[in-house]
C-alpha cells in the first residue's frame, strides 16, 4: 500500500519537550489527489507538513512520500516534492526569469531544459512581458501564480501549497484552483491548506486536524453528511467546537 | 461618539498608486468593513485615518478633529490594532495592558467593563510573554490594549487574516459586543463573507472604491440573472459551462457552481436543459441570491474594462 500511495502515515507523531504537536496521525494520499488539509490555528498542521517535506524528524511512527521511506530518504524526498505558500515563496529582488532559473538550479535542472521551461511557463502564465520585471513590482495574484509554476519547474510528485491563496482577490483566488485541478490531472498530488473553507469543497478529500489528531476525514460530501450541515464551513466549526 | 470621515483622499508610494480618490463617511457607531484583496490599499487608508500616514491629497476627520491638525486629540479618542503583531513580545500580558493604560494615562480598572470578558480569557496566562502566546491569544491581548481608554473610535486593519474559522467567528462575536457600546468601527479584511457581518461595507480594489452600501443593498443589485449549478464533476462542469452561449461569468463556489446569465431573460430551466443536451445527467440548476464575492468580482470585472 505504501509503495502505491503518493503519502502514507501511520502513527505519525512528532513531540517538542513535553508537547505532543502532531499525535499518531495516520493516513494515505493517493496520486494525482488533491487533499486539502484543515485545522484550527495550533492545530499542528505546520508540523505536519514540515515532516513530510523532509524539513524536520518524526519523533515516532512511520511514513512514505513519493514512495520513499521519510525516516531514511528525508534528502531524495526534498528533490520529489514541490513547495509554496504564502509568507515565503519568490525572492522580491529577483526579476521574474531569475527566480525561475534560480529554483531551477536548485532542483539541479539543467540550464538548456531551465531556458526552455522558462520560455514554456511565461507564456502559459501570459507573462512574457513581465521576465526581466523585479518580483516586487508584480501584483500578488500573479506571484503566486507564478511561485506554484516554479514550484512545480522540476515535475515534482507531490506539491505542498500551505494557504496559496491567503489575501488574493476573488477572480485570481479561482483561477489559481483552475491551475491545482490541470496539476492534479497531469497526476501531480496537490496537498493543500486554506482558511477558505469553500476552497476545503474542492478538494477530493479533506482531513481536519485539532489538537495534533486528525479528528475527521473523508471527501467533503460524506463530512458535510456525517456532520448534518450543508457546507464544510460548518462542518470545520462543529468540529473544532466539539472538541474545545 | 465620533465618526469618520474621508474625501478624496489618494496616496502614493513612489510609483504605485496606493489610494485614488477615496471618500467614505463612516456615521458615529456604525461598523464599516473595508473589503478587498491584498495591495487594494486598505492598510495605507487605515493608516491614514490612524493619523500614522499622511495623505497626499484629500481630507480625513476623526469626530471633529483633522488627522494634520489635531492628531494627538484624534490618538486619544482612537483605538488601533495594526495588521502585524505589536506589542512588546518581552512584556507579560499584563505589563503590555499596564503600558498602554499609563500611555493613555487611564487605570485598567477604569474601563474593566469594555475588555472583561476578553481579557478574562487571557486572566490565567496573565504572566506569560506576550511573544510565547497563540495567535489568537495575541489577538485578544493587542484588543484589549486597543480598548484599555475606551476610545470612541477602532480601527482594526485584517485582525481575521490568517485565523482560522472558529476563531473568526469569535472575533467578530466580540466586535458585535462593542459595537453594541456605541464604538465606530473601521475594520479590514479580505475575507468576503464578513461583511455579513457590518453595517455597510466598503469594496475596495487597486484603490479604488467600487461601492459603499449595506451588504443587503450590494447583493440585492446584482445585475443579471444568476444560478446555482449541483451536481457533476467541479473541473469538467466549469469547463463546460464556460461554453454556455448565454455565460456571462463562471465562477465555482464551493460544490455549487454560479453562472451569470448575460440576458435579463434567462433562466435556469434554460440552461438545464442545454447542460442536459450536453449528455450530462443528475444536474441541478436554480435561481440563487449573490452573495458578496458574486458583486465583487462584477464590479471588479466593470472596473478593470
Amino acid at each position: 500500500m505504501r509503495e502505491h500511495s503518493s503519502i502514507y502515515a501511520r502513527n505519525l507523531t512528532r513531540r517538542f519537550g513535553d508537547f505532543v504537536a502532531v499525535d499518531q496521525i495516520s493516513f494515505e494520499v493517493s496520486v494525482g489527489e488533491i487533499f486539502g488539509f484543515l485545522g484550527a490555528n495550533g492545530a499542528g498542521k505546520t508540523t505536519a507538513i514540515r515532516m513530510l517535506c523532509g524539513l524536520l524528524t518524526p519523533t515516532s511512527g512511520e511514513a512514505w512520500v513519493a514512495g520513499l521511506d521519510l525516516f531514511r530518504q528525508a534528502e531524495e524526498i526534498k528533490r520529489r516534492i514541490g513547495y509554496m505558500s504564502q509568507r515565503f515563496s519568490l525572492y522580491n529582488d529577483l526579476t521574474v526569469a531569475e527566480n525561475i532559473r534560480l529554483y531551477g538550479g536548485i532542483y539541479g535542472l539543467r540550464l538548456a531544459d531551465i531556458r526552455r521551461k522558462t520560455d514554456e511557463l511565461l507564456e502559459r502564465l501570459q507573462l512574457k512581458d513581465m521576465r526581466r520585471e523585479l518580483i516586487e513590482e508584480l501584483p500578488l495574484g500573479w506571484k503566486q501564480k507564478l511561485a506554484f509554476s516554479v514550484a512545480l519547474l522540476h515535475d515534482p510528485a507531490i506539491i505542498f501549497l500551505d494557504e496559496p491563496t491567503g489575501g488574493v482577490d476573488p477572480v485570481t483566488r479561482r483561477q489559481f484552483w483552475e491551475m491545482i485541478y490541470e496539476t492534479a490531472a497531469h497526476g501531480t498530488t496537490v496537498f493543500v491548506t486554506t482558511h477558505y473553507m469553500d476552497e476545503a469543497e474542492y478538494c477530493n478529500r479533506v482531513s481536519i486536524m485539532d489538537q495534533g489528531r486528525i479528528a475527521a476525514l473523508d471527501t467533503p460530501a460524506a463530512l458535510k453528511k456525517q456532520f448534518n450541515v450543508s457546507s464544510m464551513d460548518e462542518v470545520f466549526v462543529k468540529l473544532v467546537r466539539r472538541q474545545r | 461618539m465620533a465618526g469618520i470621515r474621508i474625501e478624496q483622499v489618494s496616496k502614493s508610494y513612489k510609483s504605485v498608486r496606493a489610494l485614488q480618490d477615496v471618500s467614505l463617511n463612516i456615521m458615529p457607531g456604525e461598523t464599516l468593513g473595508l473589503i478587498g484583496p491584498d495591495g487594494a490599499g486598505k492598510t495605507t487608508l487605515i493608516r491614514i485615518v490612524a493619523t500614522l500616514v499622511l495623505a497626499d491629497q484629500g481630507t480625513v476627520e476623526v469626530g471633529r478633529y483633522d488627522v494634520r491638525r489635531d492628531y494627538r486629540k484624534i490618538r486619544n479618542i482612537m483605538g488601533y490594532m495594526p495588521g502585524k503583531f505589536s506589542l512588546y513580545q518581552d512584556l507579560s500580558i499584563i505589563e503590555n495592558l499596564e503600558l498602554f493604560a499609563s500611555v493613555f494615562e487611564v487605570r485598567i480598572e477604569d474601563n474593566y467593563d469594555l475588555i472583561k470578558s476578553i481579557y478574562e480569557q487571557l486572566a490565567p496566562f496573565k504572566d506569560r510573554r506576550a511573544g510565547a502566546l497563540s495567535g489568537g491569544m495575541k489577538q485578544k491581548l493587542a484588543l484589549c490594549c486597543a480598548l484599555v481608554h475606551r476610545p470612541q473610535v477602532l480601527l482594526l486593519d485584517e485582525p481575521t487574516t490568517g485565523v482560522d474559522a472558529v476563531s473568526r467567528r469569535e472575533f467578530w462575536e466580540t466586535l458585535a459586543v462593542l459595537r453594541q457600546e456605541g464604538i465606530t468601527i473601521l475594520v479590514s479584511t479580505p475575507y468576503m463573507d464578513e461583511a455579513s457581518r457590518c453595517d455597510r461595507v466598503a469594496l475596495i480594489q487597486e484603490g479604488r472604491i467600487l461601492r459603499t452600501d449595506p451588504p443587503a443593498t450590494i447583493v440585492a443589485d446584482y445585475p443579471r440573472p444568476l444560478f446555482g449549478v449541483i451536481g457533476g464533476k467541479t473541473y469538467q462542469m466549469l469547463q463546460l459551462l464556460r461554453q454556455y452561449p448565454y455565460a456571462y461569468h463562471v465562477f465555482p463556489f464551493g460544490d455549487c457552481i454560479h453562472v451569470t446569465d448575460s440576458r435579463p431573460e434567462g433562466t435556469p430551466a434554460e440552461l438545464q436543459a442545454w447542460v442536459a443536451a450536453q449528455g450530462i445527467e443528475g444536474v441541478q440548476v436554480t435561481y440563487i441570491q449573490a452573495n458578496i464575492e458574486d458583486s465583487f468580482m462584477d464590479l471588479q470585472s466593470r472596473t478593470t474594462l
